[in-house]
């Protein structure tokens, strides 16, 4: 009783064209999906027969080539530690300003221009200004205090693009109401936006974590060691780190069993991975309890 | 009519205009809002209604493209001149066109005012969310599940909870802007019930796009049109077509274009 939609040639050119474009997005999302996983899947099946109790919590031996890698596994924690104490809360805390105080004037472009720009300086010249300014200006010498001073300034850019950006995401409409309420805004941001901005701020944090724990230029020069055959006593100390151990093991020690380095990868990609893991549970625990 | 002289005056808007930057939304506007009154504001979009909602309870001071000028007085004291922009809010309640749950929970919508004013102690909470929410005709729908979050219930049951959250603040000047937008015309008829309720304790700002509504509830109704009051006049005398303004006539009729 009703005629049938015949299909004309314009409709099949459409349907066509979906298609092409569908299959071109989706062999970009594989072709970076799949470097991931090869990556993963090399690791994995090198370095998975190195990883033992006595691997993760013993000193290195004879030059590196046995052993474990205890002291540089609990360096890279000392920094990742000394780095959030610093870059969580100054990050966080300059986000919300930018957010929800700053003026929109040349001084707050000038400022956001200077993030920017923060985060495209090459970590190598982080690794030189860590030297001049904490190693030798501030006095702290080459320890994990400068080093994970160093890898903050470096990685502030992050957390506070990720939590201005989550911020920013918090509807406008939220605020106006609290503020018609007579709340200030610190009220109107502790009760309203910040428990709504939460999870964007945690995947900040999580990429601060990643990207301190891999960094490897900035702490070569301001705390990180070559070799330590003792662990470091305070934050005034040298220690050793997994990403330095990785360079070391890979390209500056002879005879070292193949297996070794990648075992170290795995190790800090663990790590990494690890706390990816922790923030999403975390985030999806948080959003299932807080919705608009 | 007569008694119109002699009653309080909670607002005294004279020569008020406002702009945002360079582009000018208000001008020119001189008006008196009166104790116990339904004061209606009708008039298109773009008419700088939103605009002098905004200048009343001073959210220009959150905006800084927002400017100000002219006298605007609430309860005989400049807005400007309030020694404390928190506590003028405070006595000012805003239902907005889009009805906005904060994501918190329904008691803790209606508690928060409470707390910003120093109230505590769970059984004093508890009588201010009860008494809001009831007298904004939700409390019945919402009374078991006060915990689960405001942003969850329907649009009429959000918009009715923008009310009571108002209502908690126990405004002397309720601001609603277009509340009817997004709301179903049973739950409309309800809340205009209320509204006519709550008109005997307070001052009542109606900015609404529905002519029929400012016709139902409005004792005076204003008409905005391009960011200049056109008319104020009497609701009944304003729709039995005793109008100054041609404009005013047609817009009522709906002749506008």
């Amino acid at each position: 009783m009703t005629a049938r939609f015949a299909a004309t040639e314009l409709n099949l050119s459409n349907y066509r064209t979906e298609r092409r474009y569908r299959l071109m997005l989706f062999s970009m999302t594989a072709m970076l999906v799949l470097p991931v996983l090869i990556i993963l899947a090399i690791l994995i099946l090198k370095g998975a027969p190195m990883i033992s109790w006595e691997f993760l919590f013993e000193f290195p031996r004879r030059g590196m080539t046995e052993g474990g890698i205890y002291p540089a596994l609990l360096g890279t924690i000392f920094i990742v530690v000394v780095d959030l104490i610093f870059a969580m809360p100054i990050g966080v805390a300059a986000a919300i300003y930018l957010s929800e105080y700053a003026p929109d004037n040349w001084l707050t472009r000038a400022i956001n221009l200077a993030i920017i720009n923060l985060a495209g300086v090459p970590s190598i010249v982080h690794a030189l200004f860590g030297v001049g300014a904490f190693v030798i200006f501030f006095g702290f010498g080459t320890s994990i205090l400068a080093a994970a001073l160093t890898v903050a300034i470096m990685t502030l850019p992050l957390v506070i693009v990720a939590t201005r950006e989550s911020l920013q995401a918090v509807p406008q409409a939220f605020r106006e109401a609290c503020w018609s309420m007579g709340a200030s805004r610190w009220q109107t941001i502790f009760t309203v936006v910040l428990p709504n901005a939460i999870s964007g701020i945690l995947t900040g944090l999580i990429l601060e974590v990643s990207r301190t724990a891999g960094e490897t230029a900035p702490i070569m020069f301001t705390g990180a060691a070559f070799f330590l055959p003792f662990l470091p006593e305070s934050v005034f100390d040298q220690t050793m780190a997994l990403s330095l151990h990785l360079f070391v093991v890979s390209t500056q020690v002879p005879e070292v069993p193949e297996a070794l380095p990648y075992g170290v990868a795995l190790v800090l990609i663990g790590i990494v991975l690890i706390m990816n893991a922790i923030s999403i549970v975390f985030r999806s625990y948080l959003r299932g309890k807080k919705k608009w | 009519m007569v008694a119109a002289e002699t009653r309080t005056k909670v607002l005294e808007v004279n020569d008020l205009s406002i702009s945002y930057g360079p582009k000018t939304a208000m001008s020119g506007l001189s008006l008196d809002v009166y104790e116990n009154e339904i004061f209606g504001i009708i008039g298109p979009a773009n008419s700088g209604k939103t605009s002098f909602l905004r200048a009343i309870n001073r959210m220009d001071a959150f905006d800084s493209q927002m400017n100000v000028n002219g006298s605007l007085r609430f309860m005989g004291t400049e807005v400007s001149a309030w020694r404390n922009d928190y506590a003028l809010r405070r006595q000012i309640g805003v239902v907005f066109p889009l009805p906005v749950g904060l994501p918190m929970s329904i008691y803790d919508n209606v508690a928060f005012a409470a707390k910003l004013r120093g109230v505590k102690g769970k059984a004093a909470l508890d009588e201010v969310v009860e008494r809001c929410l009831t007298r904004a005709a939700l409390w019945d729908e919402v009374k078991d599940r006060l915990d689960s979050l405001g942003s969850q219930l329907s649009g009429g049951q959000q918009q009715r909870l923008t009310i009571a959250r108002a209502l908690s603040q126990e405004p002397t000047l309720l601001m609603l802007d277009e509340f009817s937008i997004a709301v179903d015309p049973v739950t409309t008829m309800r809340i205009e019930d209320v509204l006519k309720e709550l008109k005997k304790e307070m001052t009542i700002l109606l900015v609404t796009n529905l002519v029929q509504q400012a016709e139902r509830l409005a004792d005076r109704t204003a008409l905005f049109l391009n960011g200049s009051l056109i008319e104020i006049g009497y609701t009944d005398a304003l729709f039995e077509g005793q109008t100054q303004d041609q404009r005013t006539k047609d817009y009522l009729e709906g002749r506008f274009g």
